[in-house]
């Protein structure tokens, strides 16, 4: 196209052409500059940056038949239930009535876990602190999540979630009644 | 002792170099950028000091809301609608192209499956008010069909939970056990980054 109008032109002769006068190559920049912050912003302010955090959990098998089920010892469980406005109730071993209340944090639940397993670990041999989790009808979803975390944190070598039992129910609404704070 | 000053110039300032910056960075953003996808309840996830990656595919979300209703989701437009047509089959519900189209580019949704074809012909704006919950009691127990249908549409999928912190522990008993009921004993709880340590 430029080339046909260029062979057009030529036949006037350049002389008499008018030129007009040069103007100014420059094209303000500004405006688009606004316009590129503009969508710059915007994809900023969308975006997701960070991809969600995971915590893996595996769950034991549920298993049906009892022998599937592997045995723990008695000297090596914690057993804590989680129950409402973030109280943990413990006890150490299986069939011990003691029900102890404890809450989140690190000079608490944390101190516990770490005082329990190396209490455990110091026996030597293969014993190891085997923590039973239970979650009462009103624990949250955030106590699960902080009690799995705290089994991160501490190193816990075995955990495990299991179903309250209804002894267990009854141990907890008793320790209710009790000041938390009697001994 | 006078100074000679130079005549003074029109401050202009040559753009060109910001306006390569601004546009790098725009593209930049523009390719990576995953829009943030709409969810029709907002859950405040909890926080742990895990720091494991959630992979970006083949991932399968069942979120519990605050008030204890289960939504579910899951990636990848042939999986939808591969499992939309799966559930139809089970529950006896017949969609037309139309519908497994849309719900193919759905994504978090938790209706039950007799409100699902109202669900797919409401606009937009009525879907979001459609937060019945997937029902998961024993005698219904919709999302543990959920659950095996997206697992024979693809059986790679990974399985996510996306709790509430302040939802009841029960339900996600009950979710975790509709998993264990189906052998999968190995899944994600999906949590923030702990803040304050």
């Amino acid at each position: 196209m430029a080339e046909i109008q260029d062979s057009g032109g030529g036949d006037h002769g350049k002389k008499g052409k008018v030129r007009s006068k040069k103007a100014s190559t420059h094209v303000d920049m500004t405006a688009m500059v606004d316009l590129a912050f503009l969508l710059l912003t915007f994809f900023l302010l969308t975006t997701t940056f960070n991809k969600p955090q995971t915590m893996e959990i595996i769950m034991p098998d549920k298993a049906e038949k009892v022998e599937d089920q592997s045995e723990v010892k008695e000297s090596n469980a914690l057993t804590l239930i989680l129950g409402e406005n973030n109280r943990i109730y413990w006890y150490a071993g299986l069939k011990d009535p003691k029900v102890e209340v404890t809450y989140f944090g690190p000079t608490k639940i944390r101190k516990l876990l770490v005082e329990k397993r190396d209490e455990v670990a110091a026996r030597g041999g293969k014993n190891k602190l085997t923590v039973l989790i239970k979650a009462d009808e009103k624990a949250k979803y955030k106590n699960f999540v902080d009690i799995l975390d705290e089994m991160n944190i501490n190193k816990i070598p075995t955990y495990a979630v299991v179903d309250i039992t209804p002894q267990e129910l009854e141990m907890i609404a008793k320790a209710q009644t009790a000041p938390a704070s009697g001994n | 002792m006078a100074k000679v000053r130079p005549k003074a110039k029109k401050p202009t300032l040559d753009m060109t170099p910001v306006v390569d910056l601004a546009f790098l960075l725009v593209t930049f953003f523009m390719l990576t950028t995953n829009f943030r996808p709409e969810e029709p309840v907002v859950v405040d996830i909890p926080s742990s000091v895990a720091d494991i990656k959630l992979p970006e595919v083949d991932i399968m979300t069942i979120t519990i809301s605050r008030e204890g209703k289960v939504f579910f989701n899951v990636d990848n437009k042939f999986t939808r609608s591969s499992l939309l047509q799966k559930m139809g089959e089970k529950y006896k519900v017949n969609f037309t192209p139309q519908q497994v189209e849309t719900f193919s580019n759905l994504t978090t949704f938790g209706v039950p499956m007799n409100v699902m074809p109202g669900f797919l012909d409401a606009s937009k704006e009525e879907r979001k008010e459609m937060t019945l919950g997937i029902p998961t009691d024993s005698l219904n127990n919709q999302l543990y069909d959920w659950i095996v249908n997206t697992r024979l549409s693809n059986p790679k999928v990974r399985i996510a939970i996306k709790g509430d912190g302040q939802a009841a522990y029960p339900v996600v008993k009950r979710v975790v056990s509709t998993l264990q009921d189906q052998n999968v004993n190995r899944f994600n709880l999906i949590t923030s980054l702990e803040q304050e340590f």
